[in-house]
């Protein structure tokens, strides 16, 4: 278990107010001129020492991402983009930092801006999280007036200053290219790549998006060192701690920092005060938000909380949202339910995802009363792969794999359902 | 020169090609429905996908992937394969099945790609999805329910024609094209969505339910609406014309026509004059005859007159062999006075370079800064407006205009009204005079209505001096512009149909008006002459006439044209004339015979041999030729304050044609006259 020192959101539950004079007691924007005069190589070496991968989901090396920036600064100006989208379900971490630790994303924009020769970053908040950006607003007000946003930001000599965007809440604005066509005022559908955004984002200008909890993370793990951060984790891989929200049907649902490849069992066990019922009462984690497809029980009781172990079981770490469900809960409607989202969501851009996810929800429909045959669950099957892999973004993918999940794991379930309807409607 | 190997072949490409355009270089066709040549690239529909080695384990969009140095390309492996397969299912599941009574059946890129990569049944047991059809005007019919979101009419609009009322609304399977504010698409282009619409989600209005395309009968030609001589095929079953569609030409409409061109052929079939009329001398009403009583009857009458009693005028329509045999006959009986600019304009015709359009329609893609004189042309050629649009879209052009202000599909600079707004920027040394200078391809667009005024010769000179100042003339660049829009000018001035002396029209005793229907010109006819109208509508030059000759449209003869290049194209018949209509030519080949003197041709190749034994230029047909730029106009005269006036102010009613058009009435009422009151019939 991760010892109350080695955390990085240290007021993750708002015990104390978030504004500077606080945030400063807790230690941030210490020496952060200091840090950026080290230059930006340093930053960029150090955060590929730590072995961050990025918070948002699809688990990209950071520092990596950061080097895909042009070295030297042309016509076009930098750009630092923060997604604060945060809209996966079952995810609520980024929330936590910005209600009550913004002044380290807000630190953390400076430093990864100046590691990207970025003078200005934009961050794209959820139009749902009207409290949270106002105190964002009001922390990005603070550090302007104590100048540490603003012409020589920190005293650094490095001129930066963030912009609060809010968004109108759509699913897919969290993805990253669609953020931007949003964040400039389009509608917000995904965008081709390549271009990535690195060398034609915002306004056509190198841009870098990074979540929230990745940005946040910067300035601890520059002034403790990049290899403190990597001696915490399961391999050289999967380092760090990590922001975990467990919800669901557990007793004391919670969002907790904890080390990477921490084991399932012992996270819900640990923080979340367990299933409830008890830990065999258990029936599926979604272990990474929505998208990620479902484990059963038996895969929860060893499998590792991180990028690579939860792959090798056919899911995913994503946002590190876990979604706990007993065995009351009806799988098949959880899993139609989450079907629905994504045809809500759908921008309607690509025709796989346009037009499957709507038939994916209808087919799932049905199969939570019964209502069909069973050689539906193999075309459903055929149907996710229709979609899969076949769009300009990961919405199509997200759309499919929970259905996949579910059939992977709870196949007999589906058909035993069927089969009670075949039968309850022949004895009517 | 990224070099990149596709299904075994190797190709090399330019740099920026894009995957489909690489294997569409080397005859591999990729099926897609968003792509199109001209337009942005949105990758939405996802039938391009193809398998790059060596990527992700996913295949990728074609349309949008350039090609790079060594890639690997499969356009034909299980994967691509399964893709498209997937791909064309989501397309047709909620795409009804109603092609039988599509007017899209049969040229349907659905259709087509479906027996490719279609099932022959369907898995989709559930209720497919409706949508409401837009209104979107006279002449795009939409069945909303077969669109399938690929948005090349959303691009077009922004990006070719230069609207942006329509649009993709709402997500997701909610998604549907239509406009934001409920009204009709307000552009002269709008036709060309019907084209690019790869499904029968926009079809034509005036067409629909009218043929299926299998069974039309397909004729090249030429179209007469505006001078640009826009490349068109006739589509006509018996002898109706059904439809008219674009033609690719790239150095001229690329592969757009404006909706004149494209609806007013119902024009062709109201108010024709189908035989010949004589007006009755003493009861002043027109009498139907014969042709041989009409012809003996003229023949008769104009041996009564002078040679220099009598004039003939040239229309805007006319085709180059009708007018060369009017010409012939005029010659013949000792007759010069002759004119084809029947809208008064007076200009230098001696020097070719002073009345053409001399950087070609292309030009204006090179062209970098664009000075427009008392032209709109998005009213007198919409086609090249669309040229300068996208010169203004993509590339972000300066561009300032001399003239009326306009609704303009680009951003403009208007720096002045009148021709001392001309010798002011000649003179100026900063401002838009800087930008032309410093330009690489500066371009001035004069349009040729400007010159109908009293002073139009010294205006003419006016111009010729700007020029040089302005330096749009400079080493292989000819930048000085005129624009026509009348689709005989260009080959009556080739051919020297106009005045050699000055002489007044209102002294005439004999008038021969070769579809004549301009008021400029009616109203100054004496009213005792002797007026011959020889044309297709019975419009005001036949309401003039005391003798009618029926003759052809431009779809129901063979003709040359030359459109406002000074480019010679070859219009072709696709159906016959009504009635006792007949060909231009043999009307006049007739008479002369009738007048005793007659013309040496008897056939359209005799006819065309000695109109290009004479002027040389007919004989190039598609090239330009070439002319030496030098000193025309009056250059010392004055140019007196008058403002200019944009001529046009209803595109959709401009000639005969159009004004029998109900489509174009229409078009008029909706995009023209919105706010008119209607009124009752009493």
């Amino acid at each position: 278990m991760l010892s109350d020192k080695d955390r990085i959101y240290t007021n993750l539950y708002g015990f104390e107010p978030f504004n500077l004079e606080y945030a400063k007691k807790r230690g941030d924007w210490d020496g952060t001129a200091a840090l950026i005069k080290k230059g930006r190589e340093w930053i960029i070496e150090e955060m590929k020492k730590s072995g961050l991968r990025g918070r948002g989901g699809a688990g990209f090396p950071t520092g990596l991402k950061w080097s895909f920036m042009p070295k030297e600064l042309k016509d076009k100006p930098h750009y630092l983009v923060i997604n604060a989208d945060e809209s996966e379900p079952g995810t609520c971490k980024d929330r936590e930092i910005m209600r009550h630790d913004p002044h380290k994303l807000i630190e953390g924009a400076l430093l990864a801006g100046f590691a990207m020769q970025a003078h200005h970053a934009f961050i794209y908040i959820r139009g749902e999280f009207v409290h949270e950006g106002s105190e964002v607003v009001q922390a990005i007000e603070e550090a302007r007036a104590a100048g540490l946003l603003g012409k020589n930001a920190a005293g650094s000599g490095w001129d930066f200053d963030v912009t609060l965007h809010r968004g109108a809440g759509a699913y897919i604005c969290g993805e990253e290219t669609a953020l931007l066509e949003s964040l400039e005022g389009k509608k917000g559908q995904p965008r081709n790549k390549p271009p990535f955004p690195a060398m034609a984002g915002l306004y056509s200008a190198p841009t870098t998006i990074n979540n929230v909890e990745t940005i946040a993370s910067v300035p601890t793990i520059l002034r403790r060192g990049g290899s403190w951060f990597a001696s915490f984790g399961k391999d050289e891989k999967n380092t760090g701690t990590k922001l975990f929200c467990i919800s669901g049907h557990v007793n004391s649902p919670c969002v907790v920092e904890e080390e990477m490849g921490i084991r399932m069992k012992d996270l819900i066990e640990k923080h979340a005060g367990g299933v409830r019922g008890g830990w065999d009462n258990l029936k599926a984690v979604i272990p990474g938000g929505s998208s990620c497809p479902l484990l059963p029980a038996e895969i929860c009781d060893t499998v590792l909380m991180d990028f690579d172990s939860l792959r090798e079981v056919q899911s995913g770490l994503g946002t590190a949202g876990l979604i706990v469900m007993d065995k009351s809960t009806d799988i098949i409607y959880a899993i139609a339910r989450l079907s629905y989202f994504y045809k809500h969501e759908s921008c309607g851009q690509c025709t796989p995802c346009r037009e499957g996810t709507g038939w994916l929800w209808r087919v799932m429909t049905r199969m939570v009363k019964g209502d069909a045959e069973l050689e539906e669950i193999d075309m459903l099957l055929d149907v996710t792969k229709e979609i899969e892999g076949h769009t300009i973004c990961a919405h199509g993918d997200a759309s499919a794999w929970p259905i996949q999940g579910l059939m992977r794991h709870f196949r007999p379930e589906v058909e035993a359902r069927i089969l009670a309807y075949r039968k309850a409607k022949k004895a009517a | 020169m990224p070099k990149l190997t596709i299904n075994n072949q190797e190709v090399d490409v330019a740099l920026g090609t894009s995957i489909i355009q690489a294997a569409e270089q080397i005859g591999i066709e990729i099926p897609r429905f968003c792509y199109h040549d001209r337009l942005t690239v949105p990758a939405n529909c996802r039938m391009c996908l193809v398998e790059v080695e060596g990527g992700p384990p996913k295949p990728v969009a074609s349309c949008a992937m350039a090609c790079g140095e060594g890639m690997v390309v499969k356009t034909d492996s299980p994967m691509v394969k399964k893709a498209r397969k997937g791909v064309m299912e989501m397309l047709l599941i909620n795409h009804p099945l109603d092609c039988p009574i599509c007017d899209q059946g049969g040229e349907c890129d659905l259709q087509d790609q479906a027996v490719a990569y279609g099932f022959d049944r369907s898995r989709y047991s559930e209720n497919k999805r409706a949508v409401k059809d837009k209104p979107l005007g006279p002449l795009i019919k939409t069945t909303m329910t077969r669109c399938i979101n690929c948005t090349r009419c959303v691009r077009f609009g922004e990006e070719v024609a230069g609207v942006t009322e329509l649009g993709q609304l709402n997500r997701g399977e909610d998604a549907e094209i239509g406009t934001f504010i409920a009204k009709a698409i307000s552009t002269e282009m709008s036709g060309n969505m019907i084209d690019i619409c790869p499904v029968g989600a926009l079809t034509s209005k005036p067409y629909a339910f009218k043929a299926r395309s299998w069974e039309l009968k397909k004729t090249e030609s030429i179209d007469v609406h505006d001078a640009l001589g826009c490349n068109i095929r006739v589509d006509s079953r018996g002898n109706e014309v059904l439809r008219i569609l674009p033609r690719l030409n790239e150095d001229i409409n690329e592969e757009w026509i404006d909706d004149r061109t494209r609806f007013a052929y119902d024009g062709l079939k109201k108010k024709r004059l189908d035989r010949p009329y004589i007006k009755d001398e003493v009861s002043k009403k027109l009498r139907a005859v014969e042709w041989p009583e009409a012809l003996s009857y003229l023949a008769d009458k104009m041996k009564t007159f002078k040679a220099n009693n009598m004039a003939a005028l040239a229309g805007d329509l006319c085709d180059a062999e009708s007018m060369f045999a009017l010409k012939g006959l005029m010659k013949s009986l000792g007759a010069d006075n002759l004119e084809c600019r029947v809208d008064g304009a007076q200009f230098d015709v001696t020097n070719k370079s002073g009345y053409r359009f001399n950087s070609g329609i292309a030009g204006v893609d090179e062209a970098d800064a664009i000075l427009l004189v008392g032209t709109n042309p998005r009213r007198e050629a919409a086609v090249l407006n669309a040229r300068i649009r996208r010169a203004f879209y993509e590339r972000n052009i300066a561009i300032a205009l001399i003239g009326e202000k306009m609704d303009a599909t680009f951003e403009y600079e208007h720096i002045g009204t009148s021709p001392q707004d001309i010798e002011k920027l000649s003179n100026a040394r900063t401002g838009f005079a800087k930008t032309l200078k410093e330009a690489k391809n500066p371009m001035i667009i004069v349009g040729a209505d400007v010159f109908a005024r009293e002073d139009g010769l010294a205006l003419h000179g006016l111009l010729y001096t700007a020029a040089e100042k302005l330096g749009v003339v400079k080493d292989g660049w000819n930048g000085f512009n005129v624009l026509h829009h009348a689709a005989s000018r260009m080959a009556a001035l080739e051919m020297g149909f106009t005045l050699t002396n000055p002489f007044d029209l209102g002294e005439m005793g004999f008038v021969y008006l070769l579809g004549v229907d301009n008021h400029q010109t009616l109203d100054n006819i004496h009213p005792h002459a002797f007026v011959v109208y020889q044309g297709h509508h019975g419009d005001a030059g036949a309401h003039r006439a005391d003798v009618i000759l029926p003759g052809a449209a431009y779809t129901e003869k063979s003709g040359l044209y030359m459109n406002t290049e000074g480019r010679v194209q070859r219009g072709r018949q696709a159906i016959d004339p009504p009635g006792q209509a007949r060909e231009d030519w043999t009307i006049i080949r007739a008479l002369s015979e009738e007048c005793g003197n007659a013309l040496p041709y008897n056939n359209l190749a005799q006819l065309r041999s000695a109109l290009t034994a004479q002027y040389t230029a007919f004989g190039m047909v598609d090239e330009i030729a070439p002319a030496a730029w030098g000193a025309f106009g009056d250059i010392k005269g004055t140019v007196t304050a008058k403002v200019f006036e944009n001529p046009i102010d209803n595109f959709y009613l401009t000639n005969v044609i159009t004004k029998a058009s109900a489509t174009m009435m229409k078009c008029s009422a909706e995009f023209v006259m919105p706010d008119e009151t209607l009124k009752a019939a009493e």
